[in-house]
């Protein structure tokens, strides 16, 4: 996308709004000059950038509500923004709007060992609260791949999950509350102190609601007792689709595991060269399996896990030999995006999620995409949510070869949604997938949608453009689509 | 499967048609066990009994999708044969309940600190609104953030917002094994008992305080059992399962008393409330009271702790039941409401006037 060129009027309106804000704001809270605006202009998927027309890095609540009334009364659009690692590019600034940036909101409020949570406010890193936890032998167990450098704030805006959360749920199972700033400027309460709150569950309904409904100001996180022992296996197999089988029988056997997470070679061998995990690097993918409990609970799991997975047809068995191998292994895992990101010039995410039964056959359907379309396609995973990470390489200074990849990456989420799968598990639509969500969705869903936004944000300030497509849009996008009548993958038996 | 399945979307659709030109209430019915629940109920009754069936279930894939009428002890009885539960342990009360119901109501068991609500186990639904339109949101996939969390939305808003059709759940593995510590204590040292208790990775699967008497659950082996009980104390109780269920159905003794039963939704932490002779379940989380006092200062005392409260059985079932809300959120709530029933007639005035 073109940057939008500083034409005269928009500097004139650039310095107005900057004056406006600067009646309530501090000085060092708004960010206006083209040199300060240029570290903002995209998040984690830099295929998308625009500048905004000003950057705010308020540090109260009050400061907030006030930009939102402003905001709201004046008609401007405001893009939430945390630490910027988001792969959907949700917080994408509006060219006629401001960046609205959390970041300074760092702080940890309480850690209550007796009710066993964490309130902290929404700029907060998400591995900093398992940090300010671990002395009281608790954690906080959503564990995103990006934990050291995302926020509290865009976990709740994306729903984010990592790879604990098949056992201990993705971010929405974890929050106890969060106070929510609306576009007019009211503090809202969501949750409780308890386990629920009164009236309709608002905080599942925010909780992945892409910066669209409200601006989170702060959360209350549980926190879990960390299990007394972990331990990891690791199990190669010498083709994908065997160790995608190998996921379902490890659940018919009555195992669930902390983690459940698979690699194919393309993605361990960069992962291997990256960070020296240990992996078999001739394997064609590997499974990671953890699990956790008291020690004996994890002996006999694991025991049982190792059988399994041997006949499943594994070729080779590897259990941590201590701590720090299933450290190594993992750290294997959470590198794998930036792994790959070394091999190749440009690398594109999706992140479809599809019932685990069907991964081989949607992985066999992926490679034989990888090939029509002549792009190297690495896939890692949370195996055990069937959540996919196809890593499609490509290089942006290729002519066409971004417009393929997004391609190739819309075809692969139309495949999710054509087995009974969802577009995206965890990384949100953002403004990536806006055409998918046409795929997916009918518009009766997608008018409720809309107007569940408007519930909040009557004027459609927050975040416009993001999340739900206009029915305008997907009128356009489905008749482009579908080609003669006829519907992609026509031999993938429907959901 | 497919003989037992009873598909009527097309006669509830009609009805709320009907209804939504009429302008006239309906009252949404499953098996009637939770029919006390909530402010009265207003209008002609909309049955969802038998819109019934199991859809679909694979014990692979951990989910189960059902149609909102199937009986829960069905339900519960098929993930059994396959070694598996609903994780949320929903209460059945006297019986008849339905899945529908117990996704509609959001009530949890007594394992509810640990293996959470139906909103936590709940994947997706179809519905139908209140101009009669069926919608699908979510799905049957674990990880799923595309569009609004409509389908959580909708546990425990009590069918305001919508009929529920079929819900999709994710089912765990069965534990193997449960056994139950007591020991004497009162309120206050049980409540600090398990407060204690809450930085260990105890397995615990229950954790009431009734009568004098604290009981833990564990869901592990009898070695490890053991081992836990060197460690925090107590007797094995030898009636492990008929407890916990008469706690989740509200058959316990405790629950035989005259007096408007209340529910405290609070930081487990907070000291016992001297207000009415109280059940502490959930690890101090929620409260089972029963007392006289009135909803006002009932309201007002949850509020203090940084919780809220239902009147949940007995009292004036004209006035209000759910904790009241701030202005803007209950602003929030009505605009909500148009959103999916403008006309207002899906049980009309059950969660709030
Ligand atoms: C290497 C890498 C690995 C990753 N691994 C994972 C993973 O394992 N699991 C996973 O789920 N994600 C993963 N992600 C994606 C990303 O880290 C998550 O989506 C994360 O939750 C985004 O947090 P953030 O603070 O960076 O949000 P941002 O990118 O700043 O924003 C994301 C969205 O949230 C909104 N938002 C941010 N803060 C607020 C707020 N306070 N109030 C309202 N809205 C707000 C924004 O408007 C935007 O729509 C990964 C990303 C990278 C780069």
């Amino acid at each position: 996308m073109p940057h939008s060129s500083p034409s005269s009027q928009r500097v004139a309106r650039r310095a107005g709004l900057a004056r406006a804000f600067s009646e309530f704001l501090p000085p060092d809270a708004i960010l206006s000059r083209e040199e300060e605006l240029h570290p903002y202009e995209c998040d984690g998927l830099p295929a998308y950038r625009r500048l905004p027309l000003l950057v705010l890095l308020p540090t109260t609540v009050e400061e907030v509500q006030a930009i939102l009334r402003h905001c709201n009364t004046q008609h401007i659009p405001v893009v939430a923004r945390g630490a910027g690692t988001g792969l959907s590019g949700g917080a994408l600034p509006h060219e006629d709007g401001v960046l609205l940036v959390l970041s300074r909101f760092n702080r940890i409020l309480d850690i209550d060992v007796a009710n066993r949570c964490a309130r902290v406010q929404p700029g907060v890193r998400n591995l900093a609260i398992s940090e300010a936890a671990a002395p009281h032998g608790l954690y906080y167990a959503p564990d995103p791949s990006s934990q050291i450098a995302c926020s509290i704030g865009g976990n709740v805006a994306e729903n984010a999950g990592g790879v604990h959360c098949l056992k201990y749920g993705l971010t929405v199972h974890n929050l106890l509350q969060v106070r929510l700033i609306t576009i007019e400027g009211e503090l809202l309460t969501l949750g409780g102190g308890g386990l629920d709150g009164p009236g309709y569950d608002l905080l599942a309904l925010v909780t992945g609601s892409e910066g669209m409904l409200g601006i989170v100001i702060e959360a209350t996180v549980k926190l879990l007792p960390i299990a007394e022992q972990a331990q990891a296996v690791l199990a190669a197999f010498d083709s994908v689709e065997t160790a995608a089988d190998a996921v379902a029988h490890l659940i018919a056997g009555g195992i669930l595991p902390a983690g459940l997470e698979m690699m194919d070679n393309l993605a361990l061998r960069a992962a291997e060269d990256f960070v020296h995990a240990g992996y078999p690097t001739d394997a064609a993918a590997i499974l990671l399996c953890e699990v956790d409990g008291h020690a004996d609970e994890v002996t006999a799991q694991l025991s049982r896990a190792e059988r399994l997975l041997k006949e499943s047809g594994a070729t080779e068995i590897r259990v941590a030999r201590d701590d720090a191998e299933r450290q190594r292994f993992w750290a294997g895992r959470k590198a794998a995006f930036p792994a790959v990101g070394r091999i190749s010039p440009d690398y594109y995410c999706m992140d479809g999620t599809i019932p685990r039964k069907r991964l081989a056959e949607v992985l066999h359907e992926i490679a034989v995409m990888s090939e029509r379309f002549g792009l190297r396609c690495a896939n890692v995973f949370h195996a055990g949510d069937g959540n996919l990470h196809p890593l499609i390489l490509y290089d942006a200074n290729v002519p066409g070869e971004l417009e393929k990849a997004e391609q190739f990456g819309g075809e692969i989420l139309e495949l999710c949604v054509a087995v009974g799968g969802t577009i995206t598990g965890e990384h949100g639509v953002g403004t990536e997938k806006i055409d998918q969500m046409c795929v997916q969705f009918p518009d009766a869903e997608l008018e409720t949608f809309h107007a569940v936004k408007a519930a909040f944000d009557p004027n459609g300030l927050l975040n416009p453009g993001k999340a739900v497509p206009t029915l305008a849009r997907c009128a356009e996008f489905n008749a482009m689509h579908v080609h003669q009548g006829e519907l992609p993958f026509p031999e993938i038996e429907r959901f | 499967m497919a003989e037992h399945d009873h598909d009527h979307t097309e006669t509830l659709k009609e009805q709320i048609v009907r209804a939504a030109s009429e302008g006239s209430p309906l009252e949404i019915r499953g098996g009637g066990s939770k029919q006390f629940y909530g402010r009265a109920p207003l209008g002609d009754p909309l049955e969802i009994g038998d819109h019934t069936g199991i859809i679909q279930y694979e014990p692979t894939e951990l989910v189960v999708t059902v149609r909102s009428g199937t009986p829960l002890t069905q339900i519960e009885q098929v993930l059994a044969e396959r070694r598996q539960i609903l994780p949320f342990d929903p209460p059945h009360f006297q019986g008849g309940a339905t899945i529908g119901g117990a996704v509609a109501c959001g009530l949890a068991g007594p394992a509810r600190p640990w293996s959470g609500a139906p909103r936590d186990a709940l994947l997706g639904v179809r519905i139908l609104d209140g101009r009669g339109r069926t919608m699908r949101f979510g799905g049957e996939v674990m990880k799923n953030v595309a569009g609004y969390d409509i389908a959580r939305l909708m546990a425990g808003a009590l069918g305001t917002l919508g009929v529920l059709l079929d819900v999709s759940l994710k089912v765990l593995p069965a534990p193997g094994d449960h056994h139950t510590l007591v020991m004497d204590l009162d309120a206050r040292q049980a409540l600090e008992h398990m407060t204690a208790l809450n930085t260990q990775p105890v397995p615990l699967a229950g954790a009431a305080h009734v009568d004098g008497q604290l009981h833990l659950r564990l869901a592990c082996d009898a070695a490890l059992a053991a081992h836990w009980r060197r460690r925090i104390g107590g007797e094995l109780s030898t009636d492990d399962a008929g407890f916990w269920r008469g706690l989740r159905d509200h058959t316990l003794p405790f629950f035989d008393q005259d007096a408007p039963l209340w529910r405290l939704s609070l930081p487990p932490a907070s000291p016992p409330q001297n207000i009415g002779k109280t059940l502490i379940d959930w690890g101090g989380a929620q409260r089972w009271v029963f007392t006289e006092e009135t909803p006002e200062q009932m309201w007002a005392l949850a509020t203090a702790s940084g919780g809220h409260a239902t009147l949940f059985r007995g009292g004036n079932r004209q006035g209000g039941r759910f904790q009241p809300l701030p202005r803007p959120m209950a602003a929030l709530h009505t605009r909500l409401k148009k959103v999916f029933d403008p006309e207002n007639v899906l049980n009309r005035g059950r969660l709030y006037p």
